[in-house]
């Protein structure tokens, strides 16, 4: 019964942090251009600034 | 690094933001060129790009006009038009909700799953207790979001007294849940919140799917529309000009068209002759000659001399106008069609409802008690409607969808393919469909001067065949000639100066030649001929359309000897010379008499008739309005993909049928279980993953669907 009143609060600190990152990729537009994004990774980034 | 960029704002600098439409990008070369040389100029912070949709986000100083920011991006190479406020903006908001719910769905089911095998695996007493309750705390605020594309719609479709399949799954849901809470509180020994997550986990699955694939190539009419002059040069009595905007013209007025101006409104050349590009509104690629009297429309470009228009109808009266407002008329009428899914939610949802009435009226009467009664009606309002059945239409649509794109197919509605696999008579477009919508010229008696100079000549000038021109000697790798003094002189051609020697691209003399140039350098003359080919496998794609039974015939605006030569060569029947409105009118005819027509497409002329058609595709050259308009879009010179759209949308429509047919065998089968109160949750949710497994295992074949057919 402890193993599960640890374990069972981790998996779902897990999965809510799972579920956070996706929101806020989602709201940060990540998933707005996946062919962008796709394309982008053969840009060169030699530009001054975060590019 | 995919992450938008906020641009770094000055302090108490304000910036606007402004759109373009920028379709001409193609690579990460591309990308990289905007984002990197906008920002060089003059008021303008930073750029954009998104890929997908083909546009730029420019963030600039107020004082720099959209103008400004088009001249700059057509310096980079791009033709770029502004665009309003974002017209997705709806739509996108839709997408984005069902994938929210999707994944808080997709979290909940993973949790609950994990603690709902501990108690099918035989947790007893306490710990099943607990786990019931962790259960119900995980579930209800999961449901509660989740749930609401559901509710909502299900709500909707109550209010106004119909019904749809989101009726039984909101009211399986919510008796599944009410239950379960009643089975935690009383400390039962099933509770059923894994059943009701999952439930909603794969319905959403199903529909985000479907919106995906559905916001994945829309534009507005609007980009039509944008198509036409913004604005002209008006001439006041007293002979000054002034800039108008296209909005606030009037009939009456006398505009200057200048050389290579876009035309902003219909009217009627009253001085002047020249040559007009209406490749926009009829798809056809010789330019037309024009002189006083002549009729010119909003959207056609002026190439070779300055003319003075009077206007006769202007902003929403142009035909242009005309043929935005057609499309959107004939888009609605299309809408009406009836989905599949909805279809079959039409007779399944009252059937599933009366079956789980029944068994709770039933086993009343039975004497079973009321908590037994309605735990198995909610176990056959469970079993029957889920997941197979909401996964039978869209997991086909994705895989035939996703194949079909790697063959140079773009399917834009899942219900296109539903449609296209309907079609019973192809209507193809001559100029641009059937044909490549360029002419491309036969240099192969040019030595080497004759190239460099051509060459040279035709780069100065926008005229189409130079434009063909200047295409295939780029494509042969000719350095253009330094020729001097060029003048482009209205209907006539191109004159200059090489090496002292005069040069010039002119007119054929003969008339029989229509689609030809003469090369003159000093005395010697020498006679392009251009043609627009046909896409090379054109011959091929309609035996191949005819063996699946579709009768093909060719429906053009263009000149009837045009169409005739085309039509002979591929043995079909032609219509020429028709206009956009009979063109529409056509296909009603054909609707009317119980055909279910296809489009094939590209002019903007084409566009109503593409809305219109039973099913519509355009190639990937067409115009913006028209590849909105059409179901499909297909990339590329060979016309083949229109033959295969149409034998992966048939195979699709035979997948989706075995779908629906294992479905309901699935349900003949685990009802009367569920009817007889056999059905404990594990029974349920493994019958519920394998039928929807089984579904989806199903649609994949059709990932190989469009490899298969194309041989």
């Amino acid at each position: 019964m402890t193993v599960l009143a640890i374990l069972i609060p981790i998996a779902l600190i897990m999965g809510a942090a799972g579920l956070a990152a996706f929101f806020w990729a989602m709201r940060n537009g990540q998933y707005e251009d996946l062919d962008g994004a796709a394309h982008r990774i053969l840009i060169d980034e030699v530009e001054d600034g975060p590019g | 690094m995919n992450a938008v960029h906020i641009p770094p704002q000055a302090a108490g600098e304000s910036l606007v933001s402004s759109r373009f439409t920028v379709p001409g990008m193609r690579c990460a070369g591309c990308i990289a060129k905007i984002e990197r040389e906008l920002p060089k100029v003059e008021g303008v912070s930073a750029a954009r790009v998104n890929f997908s949709a083909k546009r730029v986000a420019i963030e600039h100083d107020p004082s720099v006009k959209s103008e400004q920011l088009v001249d700059a991006l057509l310096h980079l190479g791009f033709e770029a038009q502004p665009v309003e406020e974002n017209p997705l903006g709806f739509e996108d908001r839709e997408r984005k909700r069902l994938m929210r719910a999707l994944a808080v769905a997709g979290f909940g089911m993973m949790n609950i799953m994990l603690l709902s095998v501990s108690v099918w695996s035989g947790a007893e007493g306490a710990t099943r207790q607990m786990f019931h309750w962790i259960s119900g705390a995980i579930a209800l605020p999961v449901i509660a979001y989740a749930g609401q594309p559901f509710f909502s719609s299900a709500w909707m479709a109550l209010k106004y007294r119909r019904t749809n399949m989101d009726v039984p799954i909101s009211i399986g849901v919510l008796l599944a849940t009410g239950l379960s809470i009643f089975e935690t509180l009383t400390g039962g020994e099933h509770a059923y919140f894994e059943s009701a997550v999952m439930l909603l986990f794969f319905l959403l699955a199903g529909r985000a799917l479907d919106a995906t694939m559905r916001g994945r190539t829309r534009a507005g009419i609007g980009a039509l529309l944008g198509r036409m002059g913004k604005s002209a040069s008006v001439i006041a009595p007293d002979g000054s000009t002034r800039r108008v905007k296209a909005s606030e013209l009037e009939p009456g007025m006398l505009v200057l068209v200048a050389a290579g101006e876009a035309l902003a409104a219909d009217g009627e050349i009253e001085h002047g002759t020249s040559a007009i590009d209406n490749s926009m509104l009829t798809g056809e690629t010789t330019p037309e000659p024009v002189g006083v009297g002549s009729e010119v429309h909003a959207g056609a470009i002026n190439i070779a001399a300055p003319i003075r228009v009077r206007l006769t109808r202007t902003a929403d009266d142009t035909v242009l106008a005309d043929i935005a407002r057609l499309m959107d008329e004939a888009g609605q009428s299309r809408s009406a069609y009836v989905r599949i899914a909805d279809r079959a939610a039409r007779l399944y949802a009252p059937a599933v409802h009366s079956l789980a009435a029944l068994a709770f009226a039933g086993w009343m009467i039975a004497g079973a008690g009321w908590h037994q009664s309605l735990v198995i009606a909610i176990a056959v309002l469970i079993i029957t409607c889920p997941c197979a059945i909401g996964l039978a239409v869209p997991a086909a649509q994705v895989v035939a969808s996703g194949a079909l794109l790697k063959r140079g197919l773009l399917v834009k509605d899942g219900s296109a393919l539903e449609r296209l696999a309907e079609v019973d008579t192809a209507l193809f477009d001559k100029t641009g469909t059937l044909t490549l919508g360029e002419p491309r010229p036969d240099i192969s008696g040019l030595d080497e001067d004759a190239r460099a100079v051509a060459l040279g000549l035709a780069q100065n000038s926008r005229h189409p065949l130079s434009r063909g021109l200047v295409r295939a000697l780029r494509q042969e790798g000719v350095e253009p000639a330094d020729i001097t003094d060029v003048e482009e002189l209205s209907g006539k051609g191109l004159t200059g100066r090489w090496h002292g020697v005069a040069v010039a691209l002119d007119r054929a003399s003969s008339a029989s030649v229509d689609l030809a140039t003469n090369l003159r350098i000093g005395s010697h003359c020498l006679t392009l001929r251009f043609s627009d080919p046909l896409r090379p496998d054109c011959a091929q794609t309609i035996r191949e359309l005819d063996a699946l039974g579709i009768r093909s015939s060719i429906l053009s605006g263009d000149r009837k000897e045009a169409v005739r030569a085309v039509a002979d060569e591929l043995g079909i029947e032609g219509e020429a010379a028709v206009t956009p409105q009979e063109k529409l009118a056509r296909l009603e005819e054909l609707k009317a008499a119980g055909h279910r027509p296809l489009m094939i497409g590209d002019g903007l002329n084409d566009g109503p008739a593409l809305a219109a058609a039973h099913a519509s595709i355009a190639p990937g050259t067409a115009s913006d309005a028209s590849q909105q308009a059409a179901d499909a879009v297909f990339i590329g010179e060979t016309l083949m993909p229109v033959a295969l759209a149409v034998r992966v949308a048939r195979k699709t429509m035979r997948i989706v049928r075995q779908n629906f047919a294992f479905a309901i065998g699935y349900n003949v089968l685990a009802v009367p279980l569920a009817l007889f109160g056999y059905v404990t949750p594990l029974i349920a949710a493994i019958a519920m993953s394998v039928s929807s497994l089984v579904v989806v295992a199903n649609s994949l074949r059709l990932s190989r669907a469009a490899q298969v057919a194309s041989r």
